[in-house]
């Protein structure tokens, strides 16, 4: 049965060794990859990772304190053979009251910043923020800037240095709306208006993702954020406001035909063209890197392919497939990345 | 069952298949059910585990194509929905059947055939809920079931409704037992037990018991409200009509969170049991562990909305949930740290109970740091619907509830099965699980760090999760082939185990105090309690000068004059009833006025069975 022997010591060292690898080899992947949220580019992103470092060294300090003193008690208080009866302690007040202040008081420290830094992320946003509305879909984000007039889908582009005050709602089920680098998500709640404000201070692009799950296709909810230097975010504002381009050759000409004709109407908006309000506003669909929810780059295959059989590339996606098929969707396709 | 015999004194020497099989469908003793529990339970964590595996082949690598997007929805859904209801909380049932009584020196529950009836109950509820792989519309809203995407508007079909209906038909039975063992406990424990002699497994179930009665109601309501939604077109989860769909998060939450400390109170009385045991010591600070136990059950009840900290409740409540999130952990440390008191100065022997219990105490420390972490709730903002919660949660569930759970599952086996499990290959388990249950863990906190989040079947290559989803699938296996040594154990123990004496660890409560299995009736003398520590009293003295207390060896009891309850088939017909009632709503009405007559009269059979004394038999 073992009693004497300690199966402990060989497999500890093992351990040991393999918690120093996994720890130290979590310094070179990790902490700069795309989605990360210990590298933040906002105000709000930084008080979030200040608080999460001060909790974590206390946590380090308590978990290196408590399983040493697990493991030190392990090694030490191993029976011997021929060891009589330990003494029979059924437990010593003072130490019991001690640990637990203790205890209280880390909790203590860590409760008083939580508290301020939960109050000043819900501060009200100042009137000077540039306001964006966030409409979580299944499954694909809105994005509507009220101060210019226009919609945009699964590109968010905001200025650096200005407070954005984003106004996240829900026309269908809840999602959530989650840039990891610019900070902590919020959720999109049908039937209320949920508020995240934050200034960007970094240029970059930023992906972003829906986090609560919303459906089938809810790991398809994808996104992504251009922070722009002031001057680039005026130039894009520029760009978006103008009218769709017309198309120029002919294939485009004849896929702008075939889009009037067609039930797109019904769901998609291009300025002067439809209004239909259920998909992305196509307006200008070809300024636009990527498709499907940050799915699939804009290519004039991959778009064709799309228009074929949306719900295979994107499973459950509630565009349905209208039978447009061959030199249909090619042209359809051409049509919409010439509107840049 | 190589046991079945010992639980029937003076029947035929090799009873008939049939007649075995009659026996365990109509049986009321609490010993056999709680078997029953206990091997249903398993079956559905392998049922569980397989799942978890075909998820995590699919994350090995990006953009995965094993599974559906579908497919993998169902499988997260069940994956969670087995674990808790149909693996962790059965597991736990099973001790509470099997180790109440016996702790607490009585011959069975306060009410044998109502505990008959949960089970049959549980279990007509999770064959139900599988039903849904062979119906071919299985549940994928999540363990969670959100609204308003469980709504028929966005959840058509009958998906939502085996999980709704499913989980009913389990809260029912959890409902059940737990009405059943609070009296039990407090009405059948043996002469001189008093509530602070009570054993600490007994006492943390008693206060998990509290927990099922008063959490259970809140998630019945809320299904309540959502069947009504469903099937009859109420609006109660309907954004469009003026509801606010977080109603339901807050009606489940207030059922989800207790429910958290359902799952994980019952492994710290196991542990508190194992720990006295393999370092010879009382537990350190008794009292405190107890009170503590109480005051996590009764703050688990302020919590709820932490799991709600970016649903935009405001900073007034999101401030109050956090204090009392980081209250609750106040009662959580001192356990450990009376654990670790309890080890300080002993003379541990590490068998495989024990090393089950370190691997709870030591997994479970860091579940609650992590804990710790998102009781804050900016920093939650960046960690929750991430991997760092399934990393957490994991830690408190696997590493906490299914490590202390084994721990009881290799200390107890020989008193259920007279037989000790075979001691090097339990080690061999620990050690593959410890290893295992930790390369496929611990890199999920990285993944959420790195902005991985939960319930995605799949993700793009260029992100930087590809690494350590491998490693977390590698894990996976690592942990199913802990599984198989496990069973090989089983198997050969049962075969090749030699008979377990009445007390295999030098243990120190009362069911080590009778044979190994226990007799039908458990004690032949109900004996009379004069410390927590009963039997170790008894065989060595106080520790503090008083001697062993050897009582005089009492007189023999003839077994034939002990007088315990009939079997009965009322409670299989009646849970059989109730299954055919509720499915039927998915199938026809003429169904569900058959069904519910049937549960009527069922019913009042069951009720009725002891007007007159059964035959030939006392009560």
């Amino acid at each position: 049965m073992g009693r004497a022997r300690s199966p402990f010591r060989v497999p500890t060292v093992l351990l040991l060794i393999a918690v120093a690898v996994v720890l130290s080899s979590c310094g070179w992947s990790l902490w700069d990859s795309p989605m990360t949220t210990v590298k933040p580019k906002s105000d709000f992103g930084k008080g979030i990772q200040d608080l999460f470092m001060l909790i974590s060294w206390w946590t380090l300090g308590i978990f290196i304190g408590v399983e040493g003193a697990l493991v030190w008690a392990c090694l030490r208080f191993r029976e011997k053979p021929g060891q009589p009866i330990p003494k029979q302690v059924h437990g010593y007040t003072v130490l019991e009251v001690s640990w637990t202040i203790a205890f209280a008081v880390i909790l203590l420290i860590i409760a008083i910043p939580t508290i301020q830094m939960i109050f000043k992320t819900q501060e009200p946003e100042a009137a000077s923020a540039l306001r964006v509305d966030v409409a979580g879909r299944q499954w694909w984000w809105e994005f509507t800037y009220p101060e210019y007039e226009f919609s945009t889908a699964n590109e968010l582009h905001l200025p650096v240095g200005r407070q954005v005050a984003f106004h996240l709602h829900a026309p269908d089920v809840i999602h959530s709306f989650w840039m990891p680098q610019l900070g902590g998500k919020r959720d999109v709640v049908p039937h209320r208006v949920n508020r995240l404000t934050l200034t960007p201070e970094i240029p970059g692009e930023f992906p972003g993702q829906c986090a609560e799950y919303c459906g089938t296709s809810h790991a398809n909810m994808r996104f992504r954020v251009i922070v722009h230097s002031k001057e680039n975010f005026q130039k894009w504002v520029a760009e978006q406001r103008k009218p769709p381009v017309e198309p120029t050759s002919e294939l485009a000409k004849k896929g702008q035909e075939l889009f009037a004709q067609s039930t797109c109407v019904g769901c998609h908006t291009i300025r002067g063209v439809s209004g239909g309000a259920m998909g992305p506003d196509l307006t200008h669909f070809g300024s636009r890197k990527t498709f499907g929810a940050n799915l699939l780059a804009s290519t004039p295959q991959s778009v064709a392919k799309w228009i074929e059989n949306p719900a295979h590339m994107k499973p459950g996606a509630l565009m349905p497939d209208l039978g447009i098929r061959g030199e249909q969707s090619k042209a359809l396709a051409a049509y919409l990345l010439n509107l840049k | 069952m190589a046991t079945q015999v010992a639980f029937m004194p003076g029947t035929r020497a090799k009873p008939k298949t049939l007649e075995v099989i009659w026996s365990w469908l109509t049986t009321v003793d609490h010993k056999r059910i709680g078997i029953l529990y206990g091997v249903s339970a398993y079956v559905f964590f392998l049922v569980g585990g397989v799942e978890a595996l075909l998820m995590r082949l699919q994350l090995a690598r990006p953009d995965g194509t094993l599974l559906s997007a579908q497919t993998f929805n169902e499988l997260f859904t069940m994956h969670g929905t087995t674990m808790i209801f149909l693996a962790i909380m059965p597991m736990g049932a099973a001790f509470f059947n099997f180790i109440i009584p016996l702790q607490i020196g009585a011959r069975d529950v306060a009410f044998p055939r109502l505990n008959a009836l949960s089970y049959w109950v549980f279990l007509s509820g999770a064959l139900f809920l599988h039903s849904s792989f062979l119906a071919g519309s299985v549940p994928d809203a999540g363990w969670f079931g959100y609204a308003n995407l469980t709504t028929r508007q966005f959840s058509p079909g009958s998906h939502v409704d085996f999980w709704m209906l499913g989980l009913q038909i389990l809260g029912l039975s959890s409902l059940m037992a737990g009405f059943n063992f609070i009296v039990t406990i407090i009405n059948m424990r043996a002469p001189g037990m008093t509530l602070m002699r009570m054993p600490l497994f007994t006492w943390m179930s008693f206060v998990v018991q509290f927990l099922v009665v008063l959490a259970f109601p809140a998630i019945t309501v809320a299904l309540i409200l959502l069947m009504f939604d469903r099937f009859f077109g109420t609006l109660f989860f309907s954004p469009a009509a003026g509801a606010d769909p977080l109603l339901w998060q807050h009606l489940f939450w207030i059922f989800g969170h207790p429910e958290v400390y359902i799952l994980i109170l019952p492994a710290m009385g196991i542990v508190s049991e194992v720990l006295p045991t393999f370092s010879r010591k009382p537990l350190f600070g008794a009292p405190v562990v107890i009170y503590s136990g109480i005051m996590i059950g009764f703050f688990g009840f302020g919590v709820w909305s932490h799991h709600m900290f970016s649903v935009g409740m405001g900073p007034v409540a999101d401030s109050a949930f956090s204090i009392a999130t980081l209250l609750i952990a106040v009662p959580t440390g001192v356990k450990i740290f009376n654990w670790i008191g309890t080890l300080w100065g002993g003379a541990i022997r590490f068998t495989s109970p024990l090393l089950f219990a370190l691997g709870f105490i030591s997994m479970f420390i860091m579940g609650g740091l992590s804990g710790v972490m998102h009781a804050s709730p900016p920093v939650d903002l960046q960690q929750t619907d991430s991997y760092f919660i399934v990393a957490h949660f994991h830690y408190v569930l696997f590493g906490g509830s299914i490590f202390g759970l084994f721990a009881g599952v290799y200390y107890w086996w020989p008193k259920i099965f007279g037989k000790v499990l075979d001691e090097r290959l339990g080690q061999v388990h620990f050690w593959v699980m410890f290893i295992g249950f930790n390369v496929t863990f611990f890199p999920m906190h990285f993944l959420g760090l790195i902005g991985m989040p939960r319930r995605i079947y799949t993700y793009a290559p260029d992100l930087g999760w590809n690494f350590w989803n491998f490693v977390s699938t590698v894990g996976a296996f690592i942990i199913a082939l802990s599984f198989v040594v496990f069973m090989v154990n089983v198997a050969k123990t049962s075969r090749w185990g030699a008979p377990a004496p009445a007390d295999p660890w030098d243990a120190r409560t009362l069911e080590w105090t009778i044979s190994s299995p226990p007799p039908v009736y458990n004690f032949a003398i109900i004996p009379t309690v004069h410390d927590r520590d009963e039997f170790w009293i008894a065989k060595y003295g106080d520790g503090h000068g008083a001697p062993p207390r050897k009582s005089a060896p009492a007189p023999p009891v003839d077994p034939a004059s002990i007088h315990m309850p009939p079997p009965s088939y009322w409670p299989l017909l009646l849970a059989a009833a109730i299954v055919l009632t509720i499915s039927g709503l998915l199938i026809s009405m003429y169904q569900v006025i058959l069904g519910g007559l049937l549960t009527l009269y069922c019913m009042a059979r069951f009720m009725l069975e002891y007007h007159r004394p059964a035959p030939g038999g006392h009560h």
